[in-house]
């Protein structure tokens, strides 16, 4: 016998936490909460990642070494995100050289 | 957990185990350890971080989709929204629900695996195998085939007329911006539905093992792993069905 063994009560908590917090996010999309709405569908998103990572995958009884492997994955990903996004979202920072505006515009959205 | 007496037994002597000493390590089950592993433990946990090591470049080759998909979203927001509203929040609410489900009774095979309870596990796989089609078929009926009678999908066919047209002229979106969020819409589920249909292929797979036999209390690994692969999946979609379905406004 190896690996931890997790009761099935937690398995069903898990599902139903899952279920209920499915049926919040679709609840909330219906309701007008401005920039709140992006936010609350990513936060209640990534609490069920979140879930589904530390009990349906194990990795909350896993070894120190595995779960290295898993948030380095995830901070991986953190940095992929937030230099593509800091690029993008900050062009408009500067302005753009007056030589350069007929050459460039078409480019813009 | 390691086996300190078999390590006293292997002092002073070089080459492969002995058949005893292999018995010895997995008490009855030799077949249940390969050679290069001290025990069943040390075997499980570097399983467990390969399939980890697996799913980080999963995450990056979903992520490299997400990040472009946040991009384009903000450069064209009335079509993206536009888009969004040409989805049935219905079917990928329901979709979500039947994976959150599937990955439960694939929690559930894993579990009976690890008890070695072969006609659990079996049953479990099967719900899974059935859950991950009814999920396909969803998308492919419902809601492929529908976005292509509509008109919807760029490449093929895209001319948005009708009811669908007055969705896109209602957020005053201009049609390419609305063709990229079908393209994102089709790359992103598809690829996920790919991911989907190779899942199904390994619960395949594990269903003729478990169905032979090959699994015991002491040799689960193959189906754990595959749990980390379905659970993924599973991820994936948590993210996509908001993304996708959700943050269009819906109000």
């Amino acid at each position: 016998m190896h690996g931890h063994i997790v009761a099935k009560s937690v398995y069903f908590l898990v599902f139903f936490t899952l279920l209920a917090l499915t049926a919040l996010t679709t609840a909330i999309a219906f309701v007008d909460l401005g920039a709140m709405n992006t936010v609350a569908a990513l936060a209640i998103a990534v609490t069920k990642a979140t879930l589904v990572v530390l009990f349906f995958m194990h990795v909350k009884y896993s070894p120190g070494l595995t779960r290295i492997v898993v948030v380095a994955g995830f901070f991986w990903l953190a940095i992929l995100l937030a230099l593509t996004l800091s690029d993008f979202f900050t062009r408009s920072w500067t302005p753009i050289p007056s030589g350069w505006q007929s050459s460039i515009s078409q480019y813009k959205p | 957990m390691r086996h300190p007496e078999i390590k006293l037994e292997r002092e002073g002597r070089k080459g492969p185990p002995l058949q005893s000493e292999v018995l010895n390590l997995t008490e009855g089950h030799a077949a249940a350890v390969a050679e290069q592993f001290d025990d069943a433990e040390q075997q499980h946990d570097a399983s467990n971080l390969g399939m980890w090591v697996f799913l980080a470049t999963e995450i990056m080759f979903f992520g490299g989709l997400f990040a472009g998909y946040t991009v384009y979203r903000n450069l064209y927001l009335p079509g993206f929204v536009a888009g969004s509203h040409l989805l049935e929040v219905k079917f990928g609410a329901a979709n979500t629900g039947i994976l959150i489900l599937s990955s439960l009774t694939m929690a559930l095979a894993v579990h009976a695996a690890q008890l070695g309870q072969r006609k659990a596990l079996i049953i479990f796989l099967l719900c899974t195998m059935a859950l991950g089609l009814a999920f396909i078929g969803i998308k492919l009926t419902f809601e492929w085939r529908h976005d292509y009678l509509e008109h919807l999908v760029p490449g093929i066919d895209f001319a948005p007329e009708g009811a669908t047209l007055a969705v896109i002229q209602r957020f005053h979106a201009p049609l390419p911006h609305v063709a990229l969020f079908m393209v994102f819409y089709f790359v992103m589920t598809g690829v996920h539905a790919l991911h989907m249909v190779i899942g199904l292929g390994i619960l395949t797979v594990l269903l003729i093992m478990a169905w032979r036999g090959r699994f015991s209390a002491e040799r689960f690994n193959p189906v754990e792993m595959s749990g980390l692969y379905w659970h993924f999946v599973d991820i994936v979609w948590i993210f996509l069905f908001p993304l996708l379905y959700l943050i269009g406004g819906r109000y």
